[in-house]
């Protein structure tokens, strides 16, 4: 603050030094001037006086000629000061305007009020480099949340955004190089409130000067980071960054998935992604050849982890020196239907429109659903503002980067715990567990937003249930499924995950007696995550849930049952 | 030579001679104090005060800070004598006179203090 004042105190010198100049001189003259009084006696003003009537004109307001009528002389040199005070003023006041309306001088006045508003920020928040679409998802779903975010991004007209996007309370913006450290500390990087770094700007080279710097400064802050290239995620991975996300390699990685296990597939979908699938939707019919049209970065990546699934590939691009040998392929755009019958679109099972092109992905699509209506189609979204055509053109699959992101990010923030659960799905457990898994999370959610959280079982994050637990009471799992409100009834959510020490358990019993130090993730509707935090924090509904009614109420109420007992 | 520095130290001292000026006499007697030396000094020392306006160095601050004590004591002085002359019944008498030159006694002290510093500025100059 001291800095604008300083500004705007250097550059009102020369109009101030003006206006008292003009005002000592207009004050002196009327002092000198001999005046008449009432009874045509010569009288000279003294400056009290003088320094009145200079008042009042110069400030255009003007009571008159007093304490008596002007003489000429008096008159004349009226006239001039007129002038000159009212142009001095004129100069002052515009003068300050201007600096208000300086560009130089807003953005430091913005800056300032960043600052002030980041600093004041006593809740934890995530640090958001990066505004585009992937950023504005992210905090938008972290407000949800009621997370607080806060943001800088390079781009004037995002910042603005700010103002107008859906945001539920007001998230602090700067408009400026996240890339610099100075930015970076302004923006609450060495705040003790920062819990979390996420460089989502579109430049590889911005978000790995970010997580450097925030690495170097908090190593233990979490950094969830966007890349694009193979040679950043290396680069990224080898200084630490805890998480690393490459849009194209997550949904290839995502889309080999729904190939080989569907069931698996829908329970990933299910727990990343706020708009699930219905259950109907896994496929069945996905063995078979695989056309994918453009070898870029996505069609690489899928060509990646398809390898390894039993699934031919065809591949069309227009530049034959991107791809190696031995891989199937045809030149062209895929566009025409020439092109896709040269890639025999008409026994293939599914077609991938991987272009970096939005026109021609849904070109593609549609011309091959043409040639053959049974195909999977997959469709890559490069704009978010398209959404609606690709609604419209009922691919089976978007892939849309943004969103990928802004899912993935998510469900790592919700809890570390999600990641391991998945992880461990995927990598040990069949088709058949998963679908058992969906059905199940199928009757919790219905058609609703399915969401995760988790509990770890200390005196900080459930204090009426670590209190039990130390009196040596003995609690399972189904504490955490009763409803607070009513006896006998059950919430919509489900344990699906125990983390014991270094040992995971899936899916674990109700009747699994709970330890101090668990950590217990759950899924199902958010409404009973709600009710599940009264009752493992609040000691009288946990004492009511548990049925212990000698626990209930404050120590009056205890008091009078023991001395009703007594 | 810089400009800036020129104006500053003709203004500081320029407020600190006119001052004086209007302080020297015998204290009560208001045929020793000319009303348009005491004005002379206001405007003078107003001027100043703005010439430092801005200044981010230490002994900038410090010379803004003396310069207005300097103001607030010399408007205060010519309040006082306006009031003595226009409001009060006995107009201006020899205690009142008294107050006022002791009031300018006190910012001649503030612009002794702002004259000295500028002193020391110039002397810690080396080249």
């Amino acid at each position: 603050m001291n800095h604008i004042l300083f500004v705007l105190l250097r550059r009102l010198r020369t109009p101030l030094i003006t206006v008292i100049v003009v005002y000592a001189v207009s004050i002196l003259g009327f002092v000198l001037i001999p005046g008449v009084d009432d009874e045509g006696n010569v009288w000279r003003m003294d400056f009290f006086h003088a320094f009145y009537f200079v008042s009042f004109m110069g400030s255009t307001i003007g009571f008159g000629e007093i304490p008596y009528a002007f003489t000429d002389g008096q008159r004349m040199w009226t006239i001039v000061t007129i002038y000159a005070t009212v142009i001095s003023w004129l100069y002052g006041i515009g003068k300050m305007l201007s600096i208000f309306q300086d560009q130089a001088f807003i953005r430091l006045m913005n800056r300032l009020s960043f600052v002030r508003d980041v600093k004041r920020l006593r809740e934890p928040f995530y640090l958001v480099c990066g505004y585009g679409m992937t950023g504005a998802r992210v905090v938008e779903q972290l407000s949800k949340r009621g997370i607080q975010s806060v943001i800088v991004d390079i781009d004037r007209e995002r910042i603005d955004a700010l103002e107008t996007d859906e945001i539920d309370f007001s998230v602090p913006g700067l408009c400026a190089d996240a890339s610099q450290p100075d930015v970076l500390s302004e923006a609450g990087l060495e705040s003790p409130y920062c819990v979390g770094v996420l460089p989502l700007t579109d430049h590889d080279t911005v978000n790995l000067a970010i997580s450097i710097a925030s690495k170097l400064i908090a190593p233990d802050r979490p950094v969830i980071c966007r890349t694009e290239s193979d040679i950043t995620t290396a680069n990224l991975a080898s200084f630490g960054t805890d998480h690393i996300i490459d849009p194209f390699v997550t949904y290839a990685e995502y889309l080999a998935l729904a190939l080989h296990s569907p069931y698996k597939h829908l329970a990933y979908d299910w727990l990343t992604n706020p708009e699930h699938r219905s259950i109907t939707s896994a496929y069945q019919e996905t063995q078979g050849r695989w056309v994918i049209c453009g070898y870029g970065r996505f069609g690489r990546a899928l060509y990646q982890s398809f390898k390894d699934t039993p699934v031919e590939l065809t591949i069309i691009d227009y530049d034959r020196s991107r791809v190696c040998e031995e891989i199937d392929f045809v030149e062209g755009l895929g566009t025409e239907a020439v092109t896709l019958d040269e890639a025999r679109i008409r026994d293939a099972v599914g077609l991938i429109a991987g272009t970096d092109d939005d026109a021609n992905n849904l070109s593609i699509i549609m011309t091959a659903l043409e040639l053959n209506p049974k195909l999977i189609t997959v469709a890559r979204q490069n704009l978010s503002s398209n959404a609606r055509v690709f609604d419209a053109a009922r691919t089976d699959l978007v892939m849309e980067p943004s969103r990928i992101i802004a899912n993935n990010i998510l469900s790592l923030i919700k809890t570390s715990l999600l990641g391991v659960f998945l992880d461990e799905m995927v990598h040990r457990r069949d088709d058949v567990w998963a679908h058992e898994l969906v059905n199940r999370m199928s009757t919790v959610a219905g058609d609703q937003e399915l969401d995760s959280w988790a509990f770890t079982v200390d005196p900080e994050c459930t204090p009426a249930l670590s209190k039990a637990l130390e009196e040596g009471k003995v609690v399972d799992l189904s504490l955490f499924q009763e409803d607070p409100r009513g006896m006998n009834r059950h919430l919509s959510a489900f344990p699906l995950m125990l983390k014991r020490g270094e040992q995971v358990k899936l899916l674990p019993d109700e009747s699994t007696e709970v330890q101090a130090g668990d950590a217990i993730l759950f899924c199902g509707l958010s409404g009973a995550f709600h009710q599940m935090q009264w009752t493992v924090s609040n000691f009288n509904v946990f004492s009511h849930v548990i049925g212990d009614t000698d626990g209930q109420g404050g120590w009056l109420a205890r008091w009078y049952r023991k001395k009703k007992l007594s | 030579m810089n400009r800036e520095k020129v104006i500053f130290a003709f203004f500081i001292v320029l407020a600190l001679t006119l001052n004086f000026g209007f302080f020297v006499g015998d204290t009560g007697n208001p045929d020793h104090h000319n009303v348009y030396e005491l004005y002379a000094a206001i405007v003078v020392s107003l001027i100043a005060t703005v010439l430092k306006f801005g200044d981010r160095t230490h002994i900038g601050a410090v010379l803004l800070a003396t310069s207005l004590v300097a103001d607030l004591q010399l408007v205060a002085a010519a309040i006082v004598w306006g009031a003595a002359e226009h409001i009060m019944v006995n107009g201006m008498t020899e205690s009142v006179m008294a107050s006022v030159v002791s009031l300018s006694a006190g910012a001649l002290l503030a612009n002794i203090t702002s004259v000295i510093l500028l002193m020391v500025e110039t002397i810690m100059i080396r080249r």
